[in-house]
Order: C-alpha cells, then sequence, then structure tokens
C-alpha cells in the first residue's frame, strides 16, 4: 500500500520536473544559446560576452538587481492575475504610467504629511491604476471590445496624458518638466545589505507582500477558485453560478491596483519625482508580462524570472567594456518568452501522447480477456 | 469590368452613399477651413506631410491585414516595422536605394517568420509571440545597429545617414497648376487642388509603391482564387481543410508577406519620412498600423481611408505652433461626430446616436471655451478614435472569424 503511494509521490515529482522545471531551464538555455549565436554571427566578442554574462555580480550590482526586479514582479504579479483568468492585460504598461504620474503629482504636494503620505500615496497610485485599467474592463464587458486591442490604445494614451500633465502642472527642471519632489519627510529609508553599496529600495518589499497576497487569493480562497474557474472555462463558471462579466471587472481592477504600485519603489527609493523620460523607467508592463509567462502565473515562478531578467539587464551593463552592445539582452529576454511557451507546448503534446499510451496499454489487457471470455 | 456593370442595385447604392459621404466631408473640412480661417488646414505642405506620415501606418495596416485574413493577429509589427528601419539603412547604405527596400522587406518577413513559427507550428499564442517579437525586435535593431553601423561614415551606435533612398517625382504641369490654385484659397476648389498638389509634387516612388500595394491586396485577396483560399483560413480553417487547403501554407505565406509589408512601413520611415536612420524610428507606428486596420474594418481601402486620417493627425502634430491648428481640427471633429450620431439617430440606433451627440456637443464647448489646443492631443488622436469606433461601433466591425484562434491540422471535426 505504502508502496504504491511512494510510487505515486515519485511519479507526481517526476511529472513536475519534466513537465515544468525541464522546460524551463530548456527555454532559458535555448535562449542564452541563441543569443551566443547571434553574437557570434555578427563578429563581436563571443568570450568576452559569455565571461561577462555569467560572472559574479558586484555588492552594488546586487543591490540594482534586486531593485530592479521588485519592480519587474509587481508588474508580472499584476499580469498574472489575469492570465489566470483568460485575459490578457497587455495594459499593465498603461496602468502603470498613469499610477506613477497620479501617486507623484500626490505625494510631491504633501496634502499628507511624513510617513503617512507614503500609505495615501500607494492608495492613489492604485486607484489610478484601477480607474485606468476599468476603462478596458469595462468596454470589454459591456462592448465586447478585446482588451488587448484596447489596451494597446490606452496605453499610448497614458504616456502622452502623463507627459501633458507634467508638462502643465510641473515644474521645470533643467530641459525637461517633473512633479514637485516628495518632502524629505516623507522619504523612506530603505534595507542596507552593504556596507558598500547603496540601500534595497525599502518598497521593494511590496512584491514580497504583493507574491505572497496573490498565492494566498489564487491558492486558499474562494474567490481565487473561483477566478481560476472562470480562466478554465467560462461556460463552467456561469453554470456554477460566477458571473464571468463581474469576475472580468474585479480582476482587472486587482490587476490595475497592482499595476499602479509597479514604479512606486523607485519613486520613493531613489527619483522622488516623476518625469518622462528622465524620472521614469518605462517598458516595465512589457517586461512583467514576459516575466510572468516565463514564471507561469506561480509566485515562486514570478520571483524567480524577475530576478533572472534584473540579473540579464544589470550584467549587459558591463558588456559595452568588451565590446558588445548591451541591447543584446533584449533579445535573450524577448527570444526566451518565445521559447518557453514553445518549451511548454511540446511538453504538452508528449504529456498528452504519453498519456494515450498508457491508457491504450493499461486497457488492453482487459480487451482481450473480454475477447477470450 | 463587367463586374462593376453587373452589380446588384443594393451595391451600386452603397457606392453612391459612400461617394455621396466622401463629398459631405470635403465639404466640411473646407467650410471649417473657412470659417475658422485656419488655412494651414489644408495647404498642399500639411498634406504631404499628412501622405507622408500616413504611407508607414498604411503598410503596417497592410501588413496586419494579411496576416489576421488568414487567420493570425501579428501583434508584431512593430518589431517587424524596426527590423525594416535597419534592414532598409544597412542595405541601402551599402548596396544602393532598392536593395534597401529589398533589405527591408526580407528583415521584416524575417520577422514574420518568427511570428509564424511560433503561433503556427508550434500553436503559441499570437499575443505572446507579437510581444515577444517586439521585445526581440527592439533589442536585435539596437544591437545590430551598434555593431555595424558604429564605425560607418555618417553612422553612430544609434543611428546612420548618407545612404541612398528611392527617388521622387513631381509631374510637371499638374503641379504648378494645382499649387496656383490651392494658393488662392478658393473655398472647396482650392481644397481639393491642394490634395491634387500634394500628391503631384516630390511624391517619393516608395509612396506609389505603398498604394499600389492597397490596389494589390484588394485584388489578390478578393479576385483570386489564392485570396479566397487564404481567407478562408481566416473564417473556418477546419472548413478550408476538409477542401484540400493546406492550411498551414496559406498561413505561412500570409504572415510572411505580413512582416514584409510590416518591414517596407521601417523603410518608408528611414528612407522617406526621414532619410536616415535611427533605433526605435517607429515609434509605436506598427500598433496604430493595427489600429487603422480595425478601424478600416479589415478593408484595403477602410484601412488606406483610416491611415490617410491617422496620418493627418501625425502630420499635423510634426507641424511648429500647431495649438490653433488643433484648435480648429476639434471643431471639425466634433461636426463629424455630430453628422454620425444624426446618422445613428435616424437609423434606429437612438442610445449610441445620443451618446455620439453628446460627445460632440462636448467637443463644441472645449472649442468654444480655449483658443489653443495643445499638441499633445493629436498624438492621441488615433488611440482615442480607434477606442471610440470600438465602443460605439464595435457590432458593425466584422473580424476574419477564425482570428487569432489556434488551428492544428488534423482536428476538423
Amino acid at each position: 500500500m505504502s508502496g504504491q503511494q511512494n510510487g505515486q509521490v515519485t511519479r507526481r515529482v517526476t511529472q513536475a520536473i519534466t513537465y515544468s522545471i525541464l522546460p524551463t531551464i530548456v527555454a532559458i538555455v535555448a535562449a542564452l544559446v541563441a543569443t551566443s549565436v547571434v553574437v557570434w554571427a555578427t563578429g563581436a566578442p563571443i568570450g568576452g560576452f559569455v565571461d561577462t554574462m555569467l560572472s559574479v555580480p558586484s555588492n552594488r550590482d546586487t543591490i540594482i538587481i534586486v531593485n530592479q526586479a521588485s519592480m519587474i514582479a509587481l508588474s508580472a504579479f499584476a499580469a498574472a492575475i489575469c492570465f489566470r483568468m483568460g485575459l490578457f492585460n497587455i495594459g499593465v504598461e498603461g496602468q502603470y504610467i498613469v499610477g506613477a504620474c497620479a501617486g507623484a503629482f500626490f505625494a510631491g504636494s504633501g496634502i499628507v504629511p511624513g510617513p503617512l503620505n507614503i500609505l495615501a500615496t500607494l492608495i492613489v497610485a492604485m486607484l489610478a491604476g484601477i480607474v485606468w485599467a476599468m476603462i478596458a474592463a469595462v468596454l470589454n464587458v459591456t462592448r465586447g471590445v478585446s482588451e488587448v486591442i484596447s489596451a494597446i490604445m490606452l496605453n499610448y494614451v497614458a504616456l502622452t496624458l502623463a507627459g501633458y500633465l507634467v508638462k502643465t502642472y510641473g515644474e521645470r527642471s533643467g530641459y525637461t518638466f517633473t512633479t514637485p519632489k516628495i518632502p524629505p519627510s516623507s522619504q523612506p529609508l530603505g534595507f542596507g545589505l552593504f556596507a558598500d553599496a547603496p540601500d534595497v529600495w525599502a518598497l521593494a518589499i511590496l512584491a514580497v507582500i504583493v507574491g505572497i497576497g496573490y498565492s494566498f487569493l489564487l491558492g486558499w480562497t474562494r474567490f481565487g477558485f473561483d477566478l481560476r474557474t472562470t480562466g478554465e472555462s467560462r461556460t463552467a463558471a456561469l453554470a456554477n453560478g460566477i458571473d464571468p462579466r463581474r469576475m472580468v471587472l474585479i480582476v482587472m481592477a486587482i490587476s490595475g491596483a497592482i499595476a499602479g504600485l509597479v514604479w512606486m519603489p523607485s519613486f520613493f527609493g531613489s527619483t522622488h519625482t516623476f518625469g518622462i523620460p528622465e524620472y521614469f523607467q518605462r517598458g516595465l508592463g512589457f517586461t512583467g508580462l514576459a516575466v510572468a509567462l516565463l514564471g507561469r502565473n506561480t509566485s515562486l515562478g514570478i520571483g524567480f524570472g524577475s530576478l533572472l531578467f534584473a540579473f540579464l539587464a544589470t550584467q549587459s551593463n558591463r558588456l559595452q567594456s568588451v565590446g558588445v552592445a548591451r541591447d543584446v539582452v533584449e533579445i535573450t529576454q524577448g527570444i526566451v518568452v518565445l521559447m518557453v511557451v514553445i518549451a511548454f507546448e511540446i511538453a504538452r503534446r508528449i504529456k498528452v501522447r504519453r498519456e494515450q499510451e498508457r491508457v491504450a496499454r493499461e486497457l488492453e489487457p482487459a480487451t482481450t480477456t473480454g475477447a477470450s471470455a | 469590368m463587367t463586374i462593376l456593370a453587373s452589380a446588384p442595385p443594393a451595391v451600386r447604392q452603397y457606392r453612391h452613399l459612400t461617394l455621396l459621404l466622401a463629398l459631405a466631408a470635403v465639404v466640411t473640412v473646407s467650410l471649417v477651413r473657412v470659417f475658422t480661417d485656419e488655412s494651414r488646414m489644408t495647404t498642399p505642405g500639411t498634406l504631404r506631410l499628412a501622405l507622408i506620415a500616413a504611407c508607414p501606418i498604411l503598410l503596417a495596416g497592410l501588413g496586419g491585414l494579411w496576416a489576421e485574413r488568414a487567420g493570425v493577429v501579428n501583434i508584431g509589427l512593430e518589431g517587424q516595422m524596426l527590423l525594416g528601419t535597419w534592414g532598409a539603412a544597412f542595405f541601402a547604405y551599402h548596396f544602393g536605394a532598392w536593395a534597401g527596400v529589398l533589405g527591408a522587406l526580407l528583415m521584416g518577413a524575417l520577422g514574420g517568420l518568427l511570428h509564424a513559427v511560433a503561433t503556427i507550428t508550434f500553436g503559441v499564442d499570437h499575443i505572446i509571440s507579437g510581444v515577444a517579437i517586439n521585445i526581440a525586435g527592439l533589442g536585435a535593431v539596437g544591437y545590430l545597429a551598434q555593431t555595424f553601423f558604429t564605425d560607418l561614415d555618417g553612422g553612430g551606435p544609434r543611428n546612420l545617414s548618407g545612404y541612398a533612398v528611392p527617388a521622387q517625382i513631381t509631374i510637371p504641369g499638374i503641379s504648378d497648376a494645382a499649387l496656383w490654385v490651392s494658393d488662392q484659397r478658393w473655398f472647396l476648389v482650392s481644397d481639393i487642388a491642394a490634395a491634387v498638389a500634394g500628391v503631384t509634387t516630390r511624391l517619393s516612388l516608395l509612396t506609389i509603391l505603398a498604394v499600389a500595394l492597397v490596389a494589390l491586396t484588394a485584388w489578390v485577396l478578393w479576385r483570386t482564387p489564392f485570396g479566397l483560399r487564404l481567407r478562408s483560413c481566416g473564417e473556418n480553417p477546419q472548413a478550408a481543410e476538409t477542401l484540400g487547403v493546406n492550411v498551414y501554407r496559406y498561413k505561412y505565406i500570409a504572415v510572411l508577406i505580413s512582416g514584409a509589408f510590416a518591414g517596407l512601413g521601417g523603410a518608408y520611415l528611414a528612407m522617406v519620412a526621414s532619410s536616415s536612420f535611427t533605433t526605435g524610428q517607429t515609434n509605436g507606428r506598427g500598433y496604430i498600423g493595427l489600429a487603422s486596420m480595425i478601424f478600416g474594418n479589415w478593408n484595403p481601402t477602410g484601412v488606406l481611408a483610416s491611415s490617410l486620417m491617422f496620418g493627418y493627425a501625425d502630420g499635423v502634430s510634426l507641424l511648429s505652433d500647431n495649438g490653433p491648428l488643433v484648435h480648429a481640427l476639434l471643431l471639425l471633429l466634433s461636426l463629424i461626430l455630430l453628422g454620425y450620431a444624426a446618422v445613428k439617430y435616424l437609423g434606429g440606433e437612438r442610445v449610441t446616436g445620443i451618446v455620439v451627440a453628446l460627445i460632440a456637443v462636448a467637443l463644441l464647448v472645449w472649442y468654444l471655451a480655449v483658443d489653443s489646443v495643445p499638441a499633445d492631443f493629436t498624438g492621441m488622436t488615433p488611440y482615442l478614435l480607434t477606442l471610440f469606433v470600438l465602443a460605439v461601433a464595435s457590432q458593425r466591425l466584422r473580424m476574419p472569424a477564425a482570428s487569432g484562434k489556434p488551428y492544428r491540422r488534423g482536428q476538423a471535426g
């Protein structure tokens, strides 16, 4: 009996390794190999490229990696919660721009004094993200507009709108316009890890909090179950008394709220002001999408994926010194996403075929006995 | 031509209506131009700028159309377009103008091939693949530019100039006459003359090619057996398969053409809209192309019309000191929306009509309240208009039925 149970456990573990972890590793390796081939084919120094990318980062770079990973992870969670419901929130990019802009204006105004300002700003940023996400969500449920198409449009509107608002209501600083700086009393201290490096941003902790909340919500609550059910099949959800349209609204709102937080670690940790392009980091929304896919929409996977992407981006800063253009890591990032989905598709096809074969094998003796009887 | 003669009455009536609407639009534009005294609205210069801004959007839109007609959503247009800008610059620098055009086509098609392998062979979600191609395309162009252009004469890590571009032609008699007439600022006549002057003065051969591709696309997709089979893959691939159509092959061809067209759009940006290459030159035009395809209801002529409109908005945002002009355009937009609202209301869609009318009135109030509108808003126009069309007329839009849906051979029920 226990032998059989052991066998079951072993099979589960083997399956997890074969069908989840192995494809991810294969995809990452394949992407790195493909990038190396590009570097080699264009005649750039391949040895220097590999050495630099695989070197151990300095203390300073480690801090940068952690900081960047926190923002990427937040963006990935915003995308992942939608993925789990079969929604494609490509609009994280726009939602976090709007959240960053609204949050920065609010924080800079200093309406709420002291550390309380941080909390209030986070709420404002989340609300702004929700409002922006709701446009796509409402269009989706009332008019049947694809959330992908409307989100693409809204991303550009967000960027232009934020630029306009900062130019009209912000302050001039040098050649650009920015929002007013956060009062010093509302600037949080960071976590000091190394004596010879800057601190980890205080609000990087948001990524951990959201990650735990994400796992809890999806795995341990009724709502999470409803969400996953709706993702599997909308008709099944409807039959079980779940209103899919209501779910779309709620999930997009949660996603928008998380998206609103994406840039907050950097805002409170280093820039303290907002202005495109100098005092802002664009593109995190798309990086987050990629990481959510890489991490298979799980907290651990996203944590790992965001560290990997931040690692690649930070290491690439030193590529210039060995004569390789740093943009090459963006090729790696793009290809890794493609590879990971392709690898999982192949793994799924193999799994289906094997299961069919296994079922056929198990049925075979039964049919023979049936025939002899 | 027998096709035209045998068109049923309903179709003929529809054609008359389209002509009538186009005429009404021109008259409205002219009226607004005279009323606001904003003559820059229809000068040959502005219209030429609009045409140049429209062509990359048009080519991207046509690219999107080819892919979607075969059932593949191509969000990767932006990345393929970027690859095109690099291909055009690289090949034109070393081998001449038309080699550059060819290079752009090939680089775009390469991006298309990647999308095709991922979506068709491996059944990857089309949006995911497109997003990945856009990320990788941006990186690839940055990398290739720095690797190959840094040491060139006239080049740098992020730019290249000094390569040959396709020739420009001016039609002597017509161009001069039209320029003269448009200078008179007569009602209606001058506006039409300005448009004529815009397309007969210093017209790039690539522009002609772009417009010719609209006709070619329409003819191939709707008038040939090849096109019928290709479109059947986008409407119902299982049915096409049962009729012996090799769905994979048609999808591959369509996505390759899609990428090549997007690449050509990139060439246009790097050779006509500007005579030099810079990284990230597309600046979201691939996405506007996608918008123009939707706005144009997955039809070549629709794509042409919406690209011209979006191109006009894009062109105006390039003009200096354009606040008053944008302000005048606000009045134009408000009037067009009022007309649209009236059509909707009389057509029985009362609620939609009233909502659109309210938006139009809001725009009118905005127009009356201020003297100048920041140029940022023209930049937003294509996106806002597309959102508006999706929200108001999504029932009237008809995308290919199987667009974006996964398909695997041998699963026809």
